[in-house]
């Protein structure tokens, strides 16, 4: 119908908007982060700014936050003290705070929170939320700001934090008006913790939080462009069945999608159900239990040679939660090159985003997974199961003749994989391990064996040093239960150890085994193969047979901490088991471990994953016909 | 290389220009003009932005824009179906001698003159990006002393509304 509509249908349409806006309005949301029984209304309650946060972050269900008072945010410390249900534990640097939440989010699957007052408060934050966009934690960063009249005029301690976050936050919010508080947190916490998890950072203006206002919960959210979509396409579902039940070399490449989901267990019946081998990326590990016979380990740069070799000749890669990220795909023009692609992801722009995908699944992986295996298992019933026999022929010859493995270093110093895989035996897989950045990273990921999802915590994608200590509190205090095994380095422990003050004063009794090889490991590894061994601003002077600046032994006694170390392979077990068996201060025990040695097997950056080394210099012998 | 022409609705708060202008430098997507302004809704904004990209780019491109949560909808006007204008303000030189030639191509591109002093003239158009290249082509023997440009707007043709849909869209799945 085209023409000038009648000032009936203009009335019409009016009043339709009117209807849709009301609807809009009144829609009554709760923020709650987990499904709860009918939330009772609360409110209007006359409070402070200040106190309309408290009560906000009551309601929305936080239990922790961990941060530092500073000027901008002092209104909010004072009604903090009072509360019952909100712990706030004091950190020593706010990096330390926001790992702390991030790791406490790992390991309980909870939004982690976390405070900071204006300016350099707000900006130490940077890291530690740019390391939860990237890892996809569900982190919410409440940080003061100067008061409103002060916005823009370069005021003390004043950043424009909301600027600076814009790129590393999934979304984040200026609040001037005390009015807007509540409805501001809960939508911040819905947003962290729905579609994709990530940061959402909440600045709040001293003034806002200083003037009186009213509180009341639940509150509407109102986010009209925000609609994650979890539920899959069933076409698309048939689809991947159909190339799942009909694949001759499959592999299920995990990524920690699985572990955000909450899909672990389904997916070990998918796992169960296709017969195909499956790679758990470093995101993913404990995804599915590592003793699983299908599970061929960790793919990437410095992944598993079965693993790596599997989706190089792969038929059909199925990825679940997983980015194609570089350090797994290697050079990708050259990733899994015979593979048809089925991508599920519940973020719509990571499909095609670096592999286009065959068949794109965008969902929730519990619903991906869910809708699937009932459709596979019709595939089966109608057609068979496919036959993926020569397929695991060739699966075990590779794991036959490539299983994990290190060398004993050549000085006769202790060697790091010895150590981590003695702690991860001797600890076991209820354990929560939380490592820093660097080869300890990668020797944690290799030769631990994870048997359940949110037992492994490291930065993955932003790569963040000294993430081990403060990440390892926060799991520590959302698993007060569990043994909580900080695996650093020298280099990274040297970053944020201030927070061992943290947990000795607040009960948070971490053990930390710092991987002692008195460099920056990784790096040095990288000036041993590609910068003829000139290691140029790599020593730190802290292992054996250096002056030990700092001796990290007496650096944990300062702490309050019990310090012990290691120097040899006889020692390693006993002081293992001491460790495990205190449970009332942290735990620091200096492994000084060989500089030498290196984590392989190896893809170099940029470099065709076929050309992966086993070990330095010698590259698998592949089948050359193909 | 391409150009593509995208309506981006987003909800009328502040900041949102640089959330969007933001993630097309920080995702090396090229604008090569942007335009913004208030719709028959309140609530909602409209920013056109004319992008170069591939075309596998500019799937990323949208996918992006989408995950910025004040983005409510997004639509590419393809030209065919679609209404592109641009407004040009632009300063000639033009005294006795030259005015009527100048007023002569004014006539002919259909432009206005908004300004008028003895030794130059401010001339209004609108069309579309290639009639306003042959307007300026036209004018340059005279003497241009300054250009002003805005950027692309566009309509789809036809009665559908995209802003009325996107509304209740945006309501119904809230």
């Amino acid at each position: 119908m085209t023409g000038t509509p009648t000032p009936a249908q203009i009335a019409a349409r009016a009043e339709a908007r009117d209807q849709v806006r009301t609807e809009l309005r009144s829609r009554v949301v709760s923020g709650r982060t987990e499904p709860e029984a009918a939330t009772p209304r609360v409110g209007p309650e006359d409070v402070t700014g200040a106190q309309s946060i408290v009560r906000s972050l009551e309601e929305v269900g936080v239990d922790t936050v961990f941060g530092i008072p500073g000027g901008a945010i002092l209104p909010l410390y004072d009604p903090l003290m009072d509360s019952a249900k909100l712990r706030h534990i004091l950190v020593r640097h706010e990096q330390g705070g926001g790992h702390a939440a991030s790791g406490y989010a790992h390991a309980t699957g909870r939004v982690g929170v976390t405070m900071a007052t204006s300016g350099p408060g707000a900006t130490n934050l940077v890291t530690p939320i740019a390391d939860a966009h990237m890892d996809s934690i569900p982190l919410v960063a409440i940080t003061g700001q100067v008061a409103s009249s002060s916005i823009g005029t370069d005021a003390f301690q004043e950043a424009d934090i909301v600027g600076i976050t814009l790129p590393i936050t999934k979304h984040n919010f200026l609040v001037t008006d005390p009015a807007d508080i509540p409805r501001t947190i809960a939508e911040a916490f819905h947003i962290a913790s729905t579609g994709r998890p990530g940061p959402v950072l909440v600045d709040i203006s001293k003034s806002a939080m200083q003037s009186r206002t009213t509180f009341s919960w639940p509150q509407d959210l109102q986010l009209p462009g925000y609609h994650p979509v979890t539920k899959p396409h069933s076409k698309q579902i048939r689809e991947a069945a159909k190339l799942l039940a009909t694949a001759k070399r499959p592999v299920l490449y995990v990524g920690g999608g699985v572990i955000r989901s909450g899909a672990a267990d389904l997916l070990r019946q998918l796992v169960d159900l296709s017969g195909a081998p499956v790679v758990t990326t470093l995101m993913a590990r404990g995804a599915v239990p590592d003793s699983h016979p299908q599970h061929l380990g960790m793919p990437g740069m410095h992944g598993t040679v079965p693993a790596v070799a599997a989706l190089q000749k792969a038929d059909l890669v199925f990825a679940l939660g997983a980015r194609f990220d570089d350090r797994v795909t290697g050079k990708l023009s050259s990733f899994a090159p015979l593979a048809a692609i089925i991508h599920a992801d519940i973020d719509p722009a990571e499909i095609g985003k670096n592999r286009e995908a065959d068949v794109p699944i965008v969902g929730d992986l519990r619903e991906v997974i869910g809708d699937l295996l009932p459709e596979l298992a019709r595939e089966h019933e109608a057609h068979g199961k496919p036959d993926v026999e020569g397929w695991w022929h060739q699966l075990d010859e590779w794991r036959r003749t490539y299983p994990r493995g290190y060398t004993q270093p050549e000085d006769g110093h202790l060697s790091p994989q010895h150590v981590i895989q003695r702690l991860g035996e001797m600890t076991g897989p209820d354990g929560i391990y939380v490592a820093g950045v660097g080869q300890h990273q990668m020797w944690a990921a290799q030769f631990i064996s994870y048997e359940r999802p949110n037992t492994w915590i490291n930065s993955g994608g932003l790569g963040t040093m000294g993430y081990s200590v403060p990440a390892a509190m926060g799991a520590k205090v959302g698993q007060p239960d569990r043994t909580v095994w900080a695996i650093d380095g020298d280099g990274c422990f040297q970053m944020t150890n201030q927070e061992l003050a943290t947990c000795a004063i607040n009960d948070i009794p971490i053990k930390v085994a710092v991987i002692n090889n008195s460099s920056l490991g990784m790096v040095r590894q990288w000036q041993t193969l590609f910068y003829e061994s000139r290691y140029s601003n790599t020593d730190l002077h802290t292992g054996h047979g250096t002056r030990r600046i700092p001796d990290f032994v007496k650096l944990a006694d300062a702490y309050g901490c019990e310090g012990i170390r290691v120097e040899h392979a006889s020692e390693v077990d006993a002081a293992i088991k001491r460790a495990n068996e205190i449970d009332d201060r942290p735990v620091v025990v200096d492994f000084t471990v060989s500089r030498d040695a290196m984590v392989w097997p190896m893809v170099a950056a940029g470099v065709s994953n076929d050309d992966i080394q086993y070990a330095r210099g010698i590259s698998p012998a592949w089948d050359r016909e193909d | 290389m391409s150009r593509h022409t995208l309506s981006v609705l987003v909800e009328n708060k502040p900041g949102v220009l640089t959330r969007v202008a933001g993630l097309f430098a920080r995702r090396a997507f090229n604008i090569h003009s942007l335009a913004v302004g208030p719709t028959e809704h309140e609530e909602i904004s409209r920013i056109t932005v004319v992008v170069d990209v591939e075309e596998h780019p500019l799937e990323q491109v949208t996918k992006q824009l989408n995950k910025l949560i004040h983005v409510i909808k997004i639509v590419e006007l393809e030209p065919e179906s679609s209404v592109h204008r641009e407004l040009l303000l632009v300063k000639v030189r033009a005294d006795a001698a030259t005015r009527t030639g100048v007023l002569e191509v004014v006539e002919m591109f259909r432009a206005r003159v908004v300004d008028v002093v003895p030794e130059s003239v401010v001339i209004e158009a609108t069309g579309p990006a290639a009639k306003l290249d042959s307007l300026l082509a036209a004018l340059e023997p005279y003497g241009v002393r300054e250009i002003v440009k805005s950027g692309t707007l566009a309509i789809g043709r036809g009665a559908r509304s995209i802003t009325d849909r996107a509304f209740e869209r945006a309501v119904r799945s809230a």
